[in-house]
């Protein structure tokens, strides 16, 4: 972890900076509520949720090195799976715990599925299948409504049920010691458990054994087979459990939303948590949840925009939504070009990215052209 | 029997202009190794300008014949998108030519996505219709209903491929394209101006862009900001279906693609008893680029080794 610059006093005391971290995080809705509104509570819920995708397709991109373009597939999965199992559509209403862990598994099996037959393709073949599998998901969801009504067509899943944990409904919030508790600030804690665990699993991730064979097999996988690494079960491994955090934030999104359609999970989706890595380093969990704090928050920002605009030029010229991918599509290009390895990268990732000129050059160029 | 013979007609229209856009995607890949996502953008920035060119010149002399119109269209979008080509290759791609591999992976979505995103604001986000400009003959051919048009863009298609295979494989130009494409390095050492030679590839890949974004909306006689990306999506799986990097099986892949869809689409309903319906057209596409991949990587003519993408 770099020092950030004036806290050092936190340093050198880590429960108080842990007891800071811990109050600001159980204040912030109140904070950002009384502050700028239950809407922006909602943002913030969204932010957790992108969080929580974020640090999963940062496993398959960051950790593994394989691009997974069709990652909102395992989001919609999840999703999906909620919708069915808590929802007048089959009339069936499980609770919370249960179907949580049946989406997450759900949608890691179809992680495995995806990741047999690509298994032998890396790179841009990879990212141009995952794009594939993530649109026909997408299809069959808008066209599952006959002959069986699976997926209600582009309609969507409507009156899904709020989350109940232990008696307690998410939708009639109680008054607790005297303060009233907005379903959204009821999912913010929520929300933030489950990040926090992710944030707790993928960094125990990175250090373990499999972290590290990830990290050998996205370096060089021919060394990383040479080194018994097991490319098969351990690339299996990584699609699987970017898959499940994807199923998880999937199934905590449909609760939330309470209506689910194809709509939500189009590939621009699966670009946007793409960017939000890239933004914020890939491969470092710091870096992807800046990238999604940012983001998430910066669209929302935009909306501003067009207010400004009604007041400089007394009319919007252009919709602050429309400028919304635009702006994505150049940060993700300059991005690219000026500061490949992010915002936060990790140090292993720089070092990766720098070695450019040296021997890594020369090491690929005779890998590729050996076909010569 | 109508239907097999109608189904086909529409592949193979459907097929080469997938073929015309396959192209640009196996030629940038047989050179720079990179697949250019931008790629269905500039088709769909070829039919935008096209039809932009039209609606002003129909609004400047109404008189002028249709045939003229649409060609004056053609004759704009070709060096706009050639010049786009080019400068997506300069901005996006040449500054990350000796970073990892995903660098310029990416920069070629954002790039994509830029493409997508200015189209929406110049254009706005409604469909552009093609005015009836072009001959609307229409003839019976074994059952099977032909117009002028289909007729016309096969033709074209077959010309333009015919051009290009000429080019590739006869001129000098050709000759310095297929040296880069073996090997950046020695080509250097035998005088190829490597730089000049990735950026031409780009200019034609683009240009047969424009071509087959006019195509296009002239077939379905609608453009919208939206429509490259499919249309890339189906043409690159056409490239890989031939084998990338080979220009002759980005043709034939192109073809065959647009017959598989055009027949699974006529007949999925039969197949499947009714279960899957004809709006699963799209997913031929990804069915039939996975199952290549895993079982033929090198796609039909490919003789390299797949697993060093």
């Amino acid at each position: 972890m770099r020092r950030l610059p004036g806290l050092d006093f936190l340093h050198a005391r880590p429960g108080l900076a842990f007891a800071l971290l811990a109050a600001l995080l159980i204040a912030l809705p109140f904070l950002v509520g009384s502050g700028l509104g239950n809407s922006w509570v909602r943002v913030l819920d969204f932010v957790l949720l992108y969080m929580l995708m974020a640090i999963g397709l940062n496993i398959v991109v960051g950790y593994a090195g394989l691009l997974d373009l069709g990652y909102i597939a395992f989001y919609a999965l999840g999703a999906y799976v909620y919708a069915w199992l808590a929802s007048p559509h089959f009339g069936l209403h499980l609770p919370f715990w249960v179907i949580l862990p049946l989406g997450a598994t759900f949608a890691g099996l179809f992680g495995v599925l995806l990741g047999t037959p690509v298994l032998r393709l890396r790179g841009d073949y990879l990212a141009i299948v995952t794009l594939g599998f993530g649109e026909i998901i997408r299809i069959f969801m808008n066209n599952l409504n006959a002959p069986f009504n699976l997926t209600n067509g582009p309609q969507g899943i409507n009156l899904i049920d709020p989350v109940r944990i232990a008696g307690l409904s998410f939708a009639e919030p109680p008054r607790f010691l005297g303060l009233d508790l907005p379903p959204t600030y009821l999912y913010y804690y929520l929300f933030l458990a489950f990040t926090l665990l992710a944030i707790g699993v993928a960094m125990r991730l990175q250090d373990s054994r499999v972290g590290r064979a990830w990290a050998a097999l996205r370096e060089d996988e021919v060394a990383a087979a040479a080194m018994g690494i097991n490319l098969r079960n351990t690339k299996l491994l990584a699609f699987a459990m970017g898959a499940v955090f994807g199923g998880v934030a999937g199934g905590l999104f449909a609760a939330f939303q309470g209506f689910i359609s194809p709509e939500s999970f189009s590939l621009w989706e699966s670009i946007l948590v793409l960017c939000m890595i890239v933004l914020g380093g890939m491969g470092n969990v710091a870096g992807a949840l800046l990238g999604a704090a940012l983001l998430t928050i910066l669209p929302e920002a935009l909306r501003y925009l067009g207010d400004l605009q009604r007041t400089v030029l007394g009319q919007v010229v252009v919709e602050p939504t429309d400028l919304r991918m635009l702006l994505f599509g150049v940060a993700l290009v300059s991005m690219m070009l000026f500061r490949p390895t992010g915002l936060l990268s990790s140090r292993q990732h720089r070092r990766e990215w720098a070695a450019e000129d040296g021997v890594a050059e020369q090491e690929r160029a005779s890998l590729y052209d050996s076909r010569a | 029997m109508d239907i097999l013979a109608q189904q086909l007609v529409n592949g193979l229209v459907l097929g080469s202009i997938y073929a015309l856009v396959a192209l640009g995607y196996t030629m940038v890949y047989g050179i720079l190794e990179l697949i250019n996502f931008a790629h269905g953008e500039v088709t769909m920035i070829g039919a935008m300008v096209a039809l932009t060119v039209i609606g002003a010149l129909l609004g400047v002399f109404p008189q002028l014949p249709g045939l003229v119109v649409v060609l004056g269209g053609v004759l704009v979008a070709i060096p706009a998108c050639m010049l786009l080509g080019f400068g997506i290759e300069k901005v996006a791609y040449r500054p990350l030519r000796h970073a990892p591999r995903l660098a310029p992976l990416i920069t070629a979505i954002g790039m994509s996505i830029v493409l997508q995103n200015a189209a929406m604001l110049v254009w706005g986000r409604q469909y552009v219709s093609f005015p009836p400009l072009l001959p609307q003959g229409r003839y019976v051919i074994l059952g099977a209903q032909i117009t002028d048009l289909q007729i016309f863009i096969v033709l074209l298609s077959f010309t333009i491929m015919g051009g290009l295979w000429l080019l590739v494989e006869r001129s000098r130009l050709g000759r310095a394209m297929r040296a880069t494409a073996q090997s950046r390095e020695v080509a250097q050492l035998m005088g190829v101006n490597v730089d000049r030679i990735v950026s031409l590839t780009f200019i034609v890949g683009s240009g047969l862009a424009a071509v087959a974004g006019v195509m296009v909306s002239a077939y379905y006689g609608l453009a919208h900001y939206y429509m490259g990306f499919m249309l890339g999506l189906k043409a690159f799986s056409a490239a890989v279906l031939g084998g990338i990097g080979n220009i002759v099986g980005a043709m034939l892949g192109g073809l065959l693609l647009g017959i598989i869809e055009a027949l699974g689409a006529g007949y999925i309903g039969d197949l499947t008893g009714g279960f899957l319906g004809s709006h699963y057209q799209d997913v031929f596409a990804f069915f039939v680029l996975i199952t290549v991949l895993v079982f033929r990587p090198s796609g039909l003519l490919g003789e390299r080794v797949a697993n060093r993408a």
